[in-house]
Parts: C-alpha cells; sequence; structure tokens
C-alpha cells in the first residue's frame, strides 16, 4: 500500500474524485480561488498527474488530469466561510503529497471533514456575534453606552439571519428581515434611551452581517488575473451590502 | 486607548468563530486584528485612510505569514481575523443605505471609498505575500 504513482488499487476516476471533494470542501468553506486550484494540482501532481488542470469559479469547479481524459465538473450552490474546513483540507492534501498518507486514508479523511458540522454551537456563535457587534461599536469610536444595547441587537440580528435562513432560501430575504429587525431594535433603544447614537449602534450591529471579507476578496481574486470569480464574488458582496442597507434604510425612512 | 486594544482583539477573535476558525488559532487571530487596528490608527492621525488601511494590511499579512509558518496553518485563518476591523464592510452598508435614502452623490462617493480601501487591503496582503517568498526564497 503505497501512494506512489499509480497504484493498482486507485484507478483514474477514484484520483479525480478525491481532487474534486478536495475543491469542493475548499470552495464550499471560502478559500481563495488560487489556493483551491493550487491544492487539486499539487494533489493530482502527488498521485502522479502532473499535467493536471482546473478552473474554479464560485459556482463551479473543472478538473481534469490529462489530455485524454475528459473534463470532470462540479457544481457548488452554496457557500460559507469555514476555516477550519480550509484548515484541514490543506493538511490532508500537504500529508499526502508528503506521503504520510495513501490516497485511500486522504479519501476517508475528506469525507469526514465533508460531513463535518460548525465546529461551535450556535449558541456561541451569537453569543460571538454579539461581543463582535459591541466591540465594532466602541472601535468606530461609539460610547461604552451604545455598546450595551448593540451587544444586545447584534446578537439578535445574527441570531434572526441563521433562523431566517433555515426557514427562507433566499439569502437576500434573510439578510434583508435581519436587518430590518437590527434597524427597529436600535431606532426603540434610543427612543427608550438606552443609546444616544443610533448610527454608531446600528454600525456596530450589522458588522457580523456585512460582506467585507468577500469584498476583499472580490478585488484580491481580480488582482490574481481570476476575473469571473472576481466579478461574481463582487456581485454576492454587493448583494448582501444592498440586503443590509435596504432593510436599514426601510426603517429609517418609516421612521 | 486601552479600551481600543481590548475591543479589536476580542472584535477580532469573535468574528474568527463566526468563520469557524480552528480553536487554537483564535488567540493569534485575535492578536493579528489587535496589532492591524493599532497600527491603523496610528497612521490615521498622520494619512489618509486608504494609505493607513494599506500600511496596517502590510503589517497584519507579515504577522500572518510567521504566524502561519510557525502554527502550520493556511495564511487565510490568520489574516481574515486581522484584516476584520480594517475591511470597509461599514462603508458598503453605508453606501447602500445612502443609495436607498436616494442620496446618490453621497452614496457613489462612500462606495468608491469603500471600493479603494478594499483595493489598498487586497495589495497590502499580496505585498506581504511577495515578501514572505522573497524572505522564505533566500532562506532556502
Amino acid at each position: 500500500m503505497d501512494s506512489t504513482g499509480h497504484s493498482n488499487n486507485t484507478s483514474i476516476h477514484e484520483i479525480i474524485d478525491l481532487c474534486l471533494l478536495a475543491g469542493k470542501i475548499m470552495l464550499q468553506s471560502g478559500a481563495e480561488t488560487y489556493r483551491v486550484e493550487d491544492t487539486m494540482t499539487r494533489m493530482a501532481a502527488s498521485l502522479g498527474f502532473p499535467g493536471a488542470h482546473s478552473y474554479v469559479t464560485p459556482t463551479v469547479i473543472m478538473f481534469t488530469t490529462s489530455r485524454i481524459e475528459p473534463v470532470k465538473l462540479f457544481r457548488i450552490a452554496e457557500r460559507t466561510t469555514d476555516l477550519q474546513k480550509v484548515s484541514e483540507v490543506n493538511d490532508i492534501s500537504r500529508r499526502l503529497s508528503e506521503r504520510q498518507i495513501t490516497a485511500a486514508e486522504a479519501r476517508e479523511r475528506l469525507g469526514e471533514v465533508d460531513d463535518a458540522a460548525h465546529a461551535y454551537p450556535i449558541w456561541l456563535q451569537i453569543a460571538a456575534a454579539a461581543l463582535t457587534g459591541a466591540c465594532f461599536t466602541v472601535m468606530f469610536k461609539g460610547s461604552l453606552w451604545d455598546a450595551l444595547p448593540a451587544l444586545f441587537i447584534s446578537g439578535l440580528g445574527y441570531g434572526a439571519v441563521i433562523y431566517l435562513h433555515r426557514i427562507v432560501q433566499v439569502r437576500f430575504f434573510a439578510e434583508f428581515s435581519a436587518a430590518f429587525i437590527v434597524g427597529l431594535l436600535a431606532f426603540y433603544s434610543v427612543q427608550v434611551g438606552l443609546g444616544q447614537e443610533m448610527d454608531k449602534i446600528i454600525i456596530g450591529s450589522v458588522m457580523p452581517l456585512v460582506p467585507g471579507l468577500l469584498i476583499t476578496n472580490a478585488v484580491r481574486d481580480l488582482m490574481a488575473g481570476h476575473l469571473v470569480s472576481g466579478l461574481s464574488k463582487g456581485a454576492d458582496a454587493f448583494l448582501t451590502a444592498f440586503a443590509i442597507g435596504t432593510g436599514i434604510g426601510l426603517v429609517l425612512s418609516l421612521f | 486607548m486601552i479600551l481600543q486594544l481590548i475591543t479589536s482583539f476580542i472584535a477580532a477573535a469573535t468574528f474568527c468563530i463566526l468563520f469557524n476558525a480552528p480553536k487554537r488559532a483564535l488567540l493569534q487571530c485575535g492578536i493579528a486584528g489587535m496589532v492591524g487596528w493599532m497600527v491603523y490608527l496610528q497612521l490615521d492621525r498622520e494619512w489618509e485612510a486608504v494609505i493607513a488601511t494599506f500600511g496596517a494590511t502590510v503589517v497584519v499579512g507579515v504577522i500572518s505569514q510567521i504566524f502561519a509558518r510557525s502554527f502550520k496553518m493556511p495564511v487565510i485563518i490568520f489574516s481574515v481575523g486581522g484584516i476584520i476591523p480594517l475591511v470597509p464592510g461599514g462603508l458598503a452598508y453605508d453606501a447602500m443605505r445612502k443609495f436607498v435614502e436616494n442620496d446618490n452623490t453621497q452614496a457613489v462617493q462612500i462606495a468608491t471609498q469603500a471600493l479603494l480601501l478594499s483595493g489598498a487591503i487586497a495589495t497590502g496582503l499580496v505585498l506581504s505575500e511577495v515578501l514572505g517568498q522573497m524572505f522564505s526564497r533566500r532562506n532556502k
């Protein structure tokens, strides 16, 4: 059982599937486009296919090992950010190229990573979102009094996104509603006298929702020459920012 | 100032929880975020926001490279935590809000600023990557 070259028990199709699975997990977890391509071709090379090619966009992976093999394609429907999975796939791919594990073992471990759920329980995520919102309110020069309502509002807003996204499949709608709730709560907290500056509270509270990272990744992809990926990530980020802006804007225009 | 130190550390670390960063990387994520925000605040006093962001991102990028090498994890885990306080998410939302409020001139202005800041962050990250590659090649 060694993984050098094409050993008899691993067919070309299994190797292609292995690389595709690794690419799929990474792309769904929010890895950079170039990293996905790099990992896939590297894995293929360490399994005896140095001439492998991959083409990755946010919605599809295409992969081929050589000129005679047909191209395999994988469609990606949903993307989140899950750094744990990116890190684990990275680790598996490194061990594979250092020949510490065989292709079969890599396949098994990738399957485990693929099935793994979010490592942090939901209550902890909501608590983290709440703390993030409060901290950002302070960082954007809001007072400590504004941080207190922001703590609750951002937690509720993030919880709303998770909950709503389970009921309605359209992400735009979930984000829009959550932003609306955030706006409403911020408005009332100022009315009641809990906070002073509504703007600071809102800015802090929407930080866990806004696509700041996506925008930066989009620009980075564009600079690296991944034009299709960059533009589609930009469109994705634009849509989220639009949803949040509309949600808050609706509250502001109502009152 | 101390308040800013603490809040930026917590903000970066908790944001990494939302992004499901490995537990053993949370501390480093917080440190990267804290250092980045501190550099930004210092630079922001004298220079424009774009330049301050660029400088802070380069520092974050270099720190992330060092962390990634010493802890054998991909760079993205640390750089995400580090740049989170710097990314113009708030501005992107602000621009959209102005659009919705029909204040188009302001909206375009803010959107341009957000785009420039994203460009600064992306450039900073790429630059630190290039620096890292040059450094590691010399060591080999």
